[in-house]
C-alpha cells in the first residue's frame, strides 16, 4: 500500500510539472496551430536560470526559501523573455507560410537553444540545490509524500488556477480565447493579434519555467538535454488531454505522470521513456482529438 | 530613402543587441557551482554577445527588408523567383560539364587523396543517399518523417546482427537490409496514414525514439549501449581486404549506390508516381478525388525512403565495423532533414549540395566543431525564414509538346 | 434500385446527419445520359454536402447512391472512397478551386490521367520503352485537353500563377482527363464576369457533345442555369423542394418563395 502511495504521489508531482509545460504547448497550438518544438528548451532554460540565481544568492548567504522565491521569479521572467524572442525570430516571419516551414524552424530553434546552453555552460550534469525546505509537519508522511512533492503540487495548482482565472476574466484572456477560435475575426474586431500571440508565448514560457525550477530542485540536477525529453512528454500530455484545451493539458499532464509512475513502478523501469512515446503514438493514431478536445472538421 | 532604412536598421539592431545581451547574460557570463559554492564571472562573453548580436541583428534586418521587398515581386512574377545559384546550376550548359567534371573527380578520388579523406567523403556520400531517401518522403510526398533514422538503424543492425550471429557477408545482407527497410517503411506508414503534417512529424519522432530506446535496453537482442563490434567489411568473392583497400572498395560501392540513388530519384520525380506524390503533398483531398490512391502513395513514399536508409545503414555498419544506438538519435534525423531542407526540398542537386555542405564543411573547419550543431539549428531557421525553397529550387519539368503529331 | 432507363446516376432517399445536424433529408435525385442537370438553392441548402455524399467524401447516413456505368453495369457507391469513385467515371471540381499550385498546368491535367495509366515505381526507374510511350501519350492527351479549354499557351506555367478564370477551366480540364461519364462541377462560374460565364456555358455544351458526358452542376448564376440545364433540382434546408425543366421550376411557387425572384443582372 505504501508503495502504491509512493507511486501515486510521485506521479502526481511529476504530472503537475508535465501539466505546467503542456499548457505552453496547448496554448500556442490553440492560437497559431504550431507545435512549439523549442518549448522544452524554454523549460530547460528556466531551470538553468534558477540554478544561476540559486548559485549567486547562495554564495551571498541568503535563506533557502527566499532563494527559491527569487529563483522562480527570475526564471519566469527570463523564460518569458526567451519565449517572446523565439516567437519573434523563428515563428512570426513564417506566419502564413507552408505547413512544414514553421515546424522545421521550430526544430532548428530547439537545436540552437540546446547547443547554446551546452556551449555557454557545460555538457555535463550540473547539481541543483534542494531549495524546497523540509517542513516538520510532513514527517509522518515522509515515506511516500515528501515536502518537495507537496510543494510542487500546490505551486502548480495555484499557478494553474491563476491561469484559468486570467483566461476567463481578464481582457487579454478573452482576446486570447477569441484569437484561438477565429484569428481573422478577432483582428477585424480590433484585437491586436500580434500582442495576443506574444502574450501566449510569454505566459506559456513562464509556466514552463515554474515547472523547471521546481522539478530541478526536486531531482537535484539539470543538464542541457532535459528539455528535449520533457518537451516530448509534455507534448504527449497536451495531445492526450486534447490539444488546444487548457483543462485538457492539465488533465493530460496528470494522466501521463501517473501512467509513467505506475508503469515504471510495476512493469519495468528501464523503459520509462518508452511508455510516454507509446502513449503518444497510440493517442495520435486512435484519438487525435484527445480526451477533452474537439474534432476539427475540414471543409471540402 | 536608403539612408533612412540604414538608420532604422542600425537602431533596431542596437536594441536587438542590448536585448539579446540581457537575455544571454546569466548563462554566458555566470558559471555557478553550488557544491563548491563558487561563481565564475566571464564578462568578456557579454562584450562578445553585444558585438556579435549587433552584427547579426543588422544582417537579419537587412535580409528581412530584402525578403519583404522580394515577396511583393514574387507575387506578380511571371514564373518563379529563383536564386541565382539555382538558375546557374539548372542551366543545362553548366550542368553537363559540371557533372562530367564531378564524375571524373569522384572516380579518381581515392587514388589522389588519403584514406582519411576518402573516409570523410564516404560519410558525405552516405548522407547524400540518406538525403535523397528522405527527399522522397518529405520533399516529394510531403510527409515529414522525423524518425527517419530508425530505418537507418534497421539496416545497420540487420547487417551487424546477421554478420555477428550467422557470419553472413555484406553482399548477402545488403539486399536483405533493403527489403527489411521497405517492410519497415510500410509498417511505419500504416498507422500514420490519417495524420496531418505536424502530428505525423511527432508520431514519426516518437517511433524513432522508441526504436532507439529499444535498441538501448533490449540487451539480449541488440547488445544495448555497448553495441556490436567486429563487423566484417565487404569482401569480394571471399577476398578480405586490408583496411586501406577496403576503404577504397567501400568508396566505389558507395559511388555506385549514389549514382543509383540519383538516377532513381531523378526519374521518379518526373514520372507518374512522382507526380502523384507531389499532388499528395499539395492537396490530399483533391489528389484522392482525382483517382489517386493516397494510402498506396503514402506507403510507397515511406517504403522507398526507408529502403534507401536501410541500405545505407548496412553500408555504415560495414564501414565503421562497430555500431551502437548512439549513432541513431533524433539529431541524426534532424541533420538529414536539414540536408534536405537546406539543399532544396524535392531537388536532387540541392540535396547533394546540402549533404556536402553540412557534412564536409564541419570536417574541414575542425576549429569550429563544437559549434556544429549550433550552426545546424541556426541554419534551419535562417533557411526557412529567408529561403524556404532551399539553395537549389526544385523545378518541374518543362515538357516538349510534339505539335506535329497533334 | 428503380430508376429511369437511361440514368447514369440514381440517388434514392439519401439523408446525411452530422451528429445532431441533419444536412440532407431524403433526397431523391437522378441524372440521365447526356443531360445537364443543375442543383440550385440558397447557401447552406446542402448542395455541396450532397456532392460530397455522392463522390465518397461523406458516407450517407441513409439511402442509396447508384452509378450506372458506361457498360450498363450498376454500382452502389455509398461511402466508396473518392479515388474509386473517380476511377468508376465520376470526376468533380471544387467550390474553392483545388489545383496543385506548384505543378504546371499541364501536370495538373496529367494527374487526371493517373487513374487511366499504370506505370509504377519500377517502370519509372527503369524507363523502358513502354513507360516512355505511356508518358508521351499522357503528355499528348493532356495537352489536347488544355487546348480544349483554351489553356495550351500556359501549359508549362505553374498553376498558382494562372488567373482565376484560367484556374477554373484548368480544374475542368483535369477532371476531363479522368475520362468520366459524369462530370460534377461545383460552382464553376463563381467569381466570373458575364463574358466569362458565357464562354464557360459554351464550353460545357461543347464538352458534353465531344466527350459524351453527362453534367451535374451546382451554380448560383441563374441566367446560366436556366439557359444551360435540361433539368433542375432545387434544394432548401437539405430537402429537394422542386424539380423539373427550367420553365417548370421557375414557375413553381415553392421555389419562388424559397429564393428565386432575384435575377442576376443581364
Amino acid at each position: 500500500m505504501e508503495y502504491f502511495l509512493q507511486l501515486f504521489f510521485s506521479g502526481l508531482s511529476k504530472g503537475s510539472v508535465y501539466a505546467l509545460i503542456a499548457l505552453g504547448y496547448t496554448m500556442v497550438y490553440g492560437i497559431i496551430e504550431l507545435i512549439n518544438f523549442a518549448h522544452g528548451e524554454i523549460y530547460m532554460i528556466g531551470a538553468f536560470m534558477g540554478l544561476i540565481v540559486a548559485g549567486v544568492l547562495t554564495s551571498l548567504g541568503w535563506p533557502a526559501l527566499s532563494i527559491l522565491a527569487l529563483a522562480l521569479v527570475v526564471a519566469v521572467l527570463y523564460s518569458a523573455a526567451y519565449g517572446y524572442t523565439v516567437e519573434k525570430i523563428a515563428y512570426k516571419p513564417l506566419r502564413g507560410a507552408q505547413r512544414l516551414a514553421p515546424l522545421i524552424s521550430a526544430i532548428g530553434m530547439s537545436i540552437l537553444l540546446q547547443n547554446y546552453i551546452m556551449l555557454a555552460q557545460t555538457p555535463d550534469f550540473l547539481p541543483f540545490p534542494h531549495l524546497i525546505p523540509d517542513l516538520s509537519f510532513m514527517e509522518p508522511y515522509r515515506s511516500y509524500l515528501g515536502t518537495s512533492d507537496l510543494f510542487i503540487v500546490v505551486t502548480s495548482l495555484v499557478t494553474m488556477v491563476a491561469l484559468t482565472l486570467f483566461i476567463k476574466f481578464t481582457r487579454m484572456g478573452k482576446a486570447m480565447r477569441a484569437t484561438a477560435q477565429n484569428r481573422k475575426m478577432a483582428m477585424l474586431v480590433g484585437v491586436n493579434v500580434d500582442q495576443v500571440i506574444s502574450m501566449t508565448f510569454i505566459i506559456g514560457s513562464g509556466l514552463a519555467a515554474v515547472g523547471g525550477v521546481l522539478i530541478a530542485s526536486h531531482i537535484g540536477q539539470i543538464n542541457f538535454y532535459i528539455g528535449f525529453i520533457a518537451g516530448i512528454k509534455a507534448f504527449t500530455a497536451a495531445v492526450l488531454g486534447g490539444i488546444g484545451s487548457i483543462p485538457g493539458a492539465m488533465l493530460g499532464g496528470l494522466v501521463l505522470g501517473w501512467t509513467e509512475s505506475f508503469a515504471t513502478g510495476y512493469v519495468s523501469s528501464d523503459y520509462e521513456d518508452v511508455f510516454a512515446f507509446c502513449l503518444l503514438v497510440l493517442i495520435l493514431i486512435f484519438r487525435p482529438a484527445g480526451l477533452l478536445g474537439k474534432q476539427r472538421a475540414q471543409k471540402v | 530613402m536608403a539612408a533612412l532604412t540604414i538608420a532604422t536598421n542600425l537602431k533596431k539592431s542596437a536594441i536587438a543587441a542590448l536585448w539579446l545581451a540581457f537575455l544571454t547574460m546569466p548563462v554566458m557570463v555566470i558559471r555557478v557551482d553550488t557544491v563548491e559554492n563558487t561563481i565564475v564571472w566571464r564578462w568578456m562573453h557579454l562584450v562578445y554577445m553585444l558585438g556579435g548580436s549587433f552584427v547579426l541583428a543588422l544582417i537579419w534586418h537587412f535580409m528581412m527588408d530584402r525578403r519583404d521587398r522580394g515577396a511583393a515581386v514574387r507575387e506578380s512574377a511571371d514564373g518563379e523567383a529563383e536564386g541565382r545559384l539555382s538558375r546557374f546550376v539548372n542551366n543545362p550548359r553548366v550542368l553537363k560539364p559540371m557533372l562530367a567534371f564531378g564524375f571524373i573527380v569522384a572516380a579518381a578520388f581515392p587514388w589522389v587523396f588519403s584514406m582519411y579523406q576518402t573516409n570523410i567523403l564516404i560519410s558525405a556520400l552516405i548522407y547524400v543517399v540518406l538525403g535523397l531517401g528522405l527527399n522522397i518522403t518529405v520533399g516529394l510526398a510531403g510527409l515529414l518523417d522525423l524518425g527517419y533514422v530508425a530505418f537507418y538503424a534497421v539496416g545497420a543492425y540487420a547487417y551487424a546482427l546477421l554478420n555477428h550471429h550467422f557470419h553472413l557477408g555484406f553482399w548477402t545482407v545488403l539486399p536483405m537490409a533493403a527489403i527489411l527497410g521497405s517492410f519497415f517503411g510500410i509498417l511505419l506508414g500504416f498507422p500514420v496514414l490519417r495524420l496531418r503534417g505536424d502530428y505525423l512529424a511527432i508520431v514519426t519522432l516518437g517511433f524513432g525514439q522508441i526504436v532507439k530506446l529499444v535498441l538501448e535496453n533490449w540487451n539480449d537482442f541488440s547488445y544495448g549501449p555497448s553495441g556490436i563490434s567486429n563487423i566484417s567489411r565487404p569482401g569480394l568473392f571471399g577476398i578480405n581486404y586490408s583496411v586501406e583497400n577496403a576503404t577504397t572498395y567501400i568508396y566505389y560501392i558507395m559511388l555506385g549506390l549514389v549514382i543509383l540513388a540519383i538516377v532513381t530519384t531523378a526519374r521518379l520525380k518526373d514520372s507518374r508516381v512522382g507526380r502523384a506524390w507531389l499532388a499528395l503533398r499539395e492537396d490530399e483531398i483533391a489528389c484522392q478525388a482525382m483517382g489517386i490512391d493516397n494510402t498506396r502513395a503514402k506507403l510507397m513514399a515511406f517504403s522507398l525512403g526507408a529502403t534507401l536508409a536501410a541500405t545505407m545503414g548496412a553500408v555504415f555498419a560495414a564501414k565503421t565495423t562497430f555500431i551502437n544506438p548512439a549513432s541513431f538519435t533524433f539529431m541524426e534525423s534532424a541533420m538529414i532533414l536539414a540536408i534536405v531542407v537546406l539543399g532544396g526540398m524535392g531537388s536532387v542537386l540541392g540535396v547533394i549540395l546540402g549533404a556536402f555542405l553540412l557534412i564536409l564543411l564541419p570536417e574541414y573547419m575542425r576549429a569550429f566543431s563544437e559549434y556544429r550543431m549550433l550552426l545546424f539549428g541556426a541554419t534551419m531557421i535562417v533557411v526557412m525564414v529567408f529561403r524556404p525553397e532551399g539553395l537549389i529550387k526544385a523545378r518541374r519539368k518543362v515538357y516538349k509538346i510534339n505539335t506535329e503529331t497533334l | 434500385m428503380e430508376h429511369t432507363k437511361n440514368a447514369v446516376l440514381a440517388v434514392r432517399g439519401v439523408s446525411m446527419n452530422f451528429g445532431g445536424l441533419r444536412a440532407l433529408s431524403e433526397v431523391d435525385f437522378e441524372v440521365r445520359k447526356g443531360e445537364v442537370v443543375a442543383l440550385i438553392g440558397p447557401n447552406g441548402a446542402g448542395k455541396t454536402t450532397f456532392f460530397n455524399c455522392i463522390t465518397g467524401i461523406y458516407t450517407p447516413t441513409e439511402g442509396e447512391v447508384v452509378a450506372v456505368l458506361r457498360n450498363g453495369k450498376e454500382k452502389r457507391i455509398n461511402g466508396m472512397r473518392t479515388n474509386h469513385v473517380c476511377e468508376l467515371g465520376m470526376a468533380r471540381t471544387f467550390q474553392n478551386i483545388r489545383l496543385f499550385p506548384s505543378m504546371t498546368a499541364l501536370e495538373n491535367v496529367m494527374i487526371g490521367r493517373h487513374c487511366r495509366t499504370k506505370e509504377g515505381i519500377l517502370g519509372a526507374i527503369l524507363r523502358g520503352s513502354k513507360t516512355r510511350r505511356e508518358e508521351q501519350q499522357v503528355v499528348d492527351t493532356s495537352y489536347q485537353l488544355l487546348k480544349k479549354v483554351g489553356l495550351e499557351h500556359v501549359a508549362n506555367e505553374y498553376a498558382k500563377n494562372l488567373p482565376y478564370g484560367a484556374q477554373r477551366r484548368l480544374e475542368i480540364a483535369r477532371a476531363l482527363a479522368t475520362e468520366p461519364f459524369l462530370l460534377l462541377l461545383d460552382e464553376p462560374a463563381a467569381g466570373m464576369n458575364p463574358q466569362e460565364t458565357l464562354e464557360l456555358k459554351e464550353m460545357v455544351i461543347q464538352i458534353r457533345k465531344e466527350f459524351d458526358v453527362s453534367v451535374l452542376l451546382i451554380e448560383h448564376d441563374m441566367k446560366m442555369v436556366m439557359s444551360l440545364s435540361d433539368r433542375i433540382y432545387v434544394m432548401e434546408y437539405g430537402r429537394v423542394i422542386s424539380t423539373g425543366t427550367p420553365a417548370e421550376v421557375s414557375a413553381d411557387p415553392q421555389v419562388i418563395r424559397a429564393y428565386l425572384g432575384e435575377e442576376t443582372d443581364a
